[in-house]
């Protein structure tokens, strides 16, 4: 009986110290999330910039024959950049992004390309390595707070790795012998709010030119419609813009990521908070009725010692 | 006296944005100054360049600029840069150890960055 209520309080202990650190990490992933959900907002301007600029360069350049512009006659092979977090205890966040990201290599490969893996976030790299996939090529420590040139970074492997792409043929690697990518796609997951987090599938490139309706007004205004003057060329120009245009929606995806990070965090240590609150009570309300029972076990004992001594004592 | 609203955008946050009367930029091609009712424009900035603003008030503003375009429509000229630093919150210390970088484009960079806080020598 003893051993049972020491053994509950050790438990009890326990699952308060936990308690105790999974509402720690509930309050820092809150305080987190509006700077995360801030630094989303700030990123938009230039995002939104960069968009108007290349609609002016593509409406004013007469050939769109950027590699990063054509579709390519035969895809054989697609990279896919995975972005997961570098920590744990974030609920199915990961296994979320994960799955999407299987998802998508399947459905690639019934497409019969060669699904070629870039991931971001030591869960991923852990994921893909346990099975041992080949992954080609990976970045990781800045989950949580990513910053331009790791989208940079990530961003110019997967460019780099497309234009290689641009010359290779039916058996493999082109004249250049580096066996690149003809689609770049990203997985990541879009925070919609605190409560749900989307992981989506996206293609990065070649990119999807959209050319404007007619029946948008705004767009066939001839004041927004100006003869740009180019320095340098506008095909030059083109050249440089496109993969910045690029790890601009590589830097869009992590910092989304990252806001997602932590309100799937926040959700995973409330519950966890709620649920070590709820076994200390259980824990407690057993350990006392043990507590109890010892008691009354204890009294019973020196009752029936006391009769039997009185019995035993009139006898004599 | 003629205004357009002037904008600079870095990658990580807008660092400035408001009227101004006249920009002076360097893009590939050379140095380039923007008064109100210039022609539309798309330029790419040099690596290191530094870029100034005067403000309607008649103020300066500069900042380096890395890895910049400069757009300019009618009435608004916009400046996108990687990384962009305001004159007031340039680090002299860290840039003027930079110059000393083995990296040429670091040592570029950091002597932009000298010459908007206007430490040089």
């Amino acid at each position: 009986m003893a051993a049972q209520l020491r053994e509950l309080r050790a438990r009890i202990k326990s699952t308060k110290s936990v308690g105790k650190i999974t509402k720690a990490m509930e309050l820092i992933a809150t305080s987190r999330i509006s700077k995360a959900q801030a630094r989303v907002e700030a990123a938009r301007p230039y995002s939104e910039e960069i968009t108007n600029v290349l609609q002016a360069l593509a409406t004013a350049s007469t050939n769109l024959d950027n590699p990063l512009l054509v579709e390519r006659d035969h895809p054989k092979r697609a990279a896919v950049l995975v972005v997961t977090s570098d920590k744990g205890l974030c609920g199915g966040y990961n296994s979320n992004v994960l799955r999407t990201a299987e998802e998508l290599v399947s459905l690639l490969q019934e497409q019969g390309k060669e699904p070629v893996l870039y991931v971001i976030g030591v869960k991923g790299l852990n994921y893909f390595r346990f099975r041992d996939r080949k992954v080609t090529d990976s970045w990781t420590g800045f989950s949580d707070q990513p910053h331009y040139h790791n989208a940079a970074e990530a961003g110019e492997a997967l460019v780099d790795s497309f234009l290689a792409g641009a010359d290779d043929d039916e058996h493999g690697a082109g004249p250049d012998g580096i066996p690149g990518v003809d689609e770049i796609h990203v997985v990541y997951t879009e925070f919609r709010s605190m409560l749900t987090q989307t992981p989506v599938a996206k293609r990065v490139a070649p990119l999807e030119i959209e050319y404007a309706g007619e029946g948008d007004s705004e767009s066939s205004a001839p004041s927004l419609l100006p003869s740009y003057d180019f320095e340098p060329s506008a095909e030059t120009l083109l050249g440089a813009l496109l993969p910045k245009y690029i790890y601009t929606r590589i830097f869009a995806a992590l910092l989304e990521s990252a806001a997602s990070e932590l309100a799937a965090r926040r959700t995973a240590m409330k519950a966890a908070s709620d649920n070590a609150n709820e076994l200390v009570d259980t824990l407690t309300r057993e350990a006392n009725q043990a507590r109890q029972a010892q008691i009354t076990q204890e009294i019973s004992e020196i009752v029936g010692g006391a009769n039997a001594l009185a019995t035993a004592g009139s006898e004599e | 006296m003629a205004e357009m609203s002037v904008e600079l955008v870095a990658v990580e946050r807008r660092l400035w944005s408001g009227t101004g009367s006249f920009v002076v930029a360097q893009t590939t091609e050379g140095e380039i100054g923007i008064m109100p009712g210039h022609e539309p424009m798309l330029g790419q900035l040099v690596d290191g360049g530094v870029v100034t603003v005067t403000t309607s008030d008649g103020d300066h503003m500069s900042a380096a600029v890395q890895g910049g375009f400069l757009s300019v429509t009618r009435d608004t000229v916009s400046v996108l840069a990687e990384s962009a630093e305001l004159a007031g919150e340039i680090d002299v210390e860290a840039a003027r150890r930079a110059l000393e970088d083995e990296d040429e484009d670091e040592r570029a960079r950091a002597s932009a960055r000298l010459r908007v806080a206007g430490q040089t020598d």
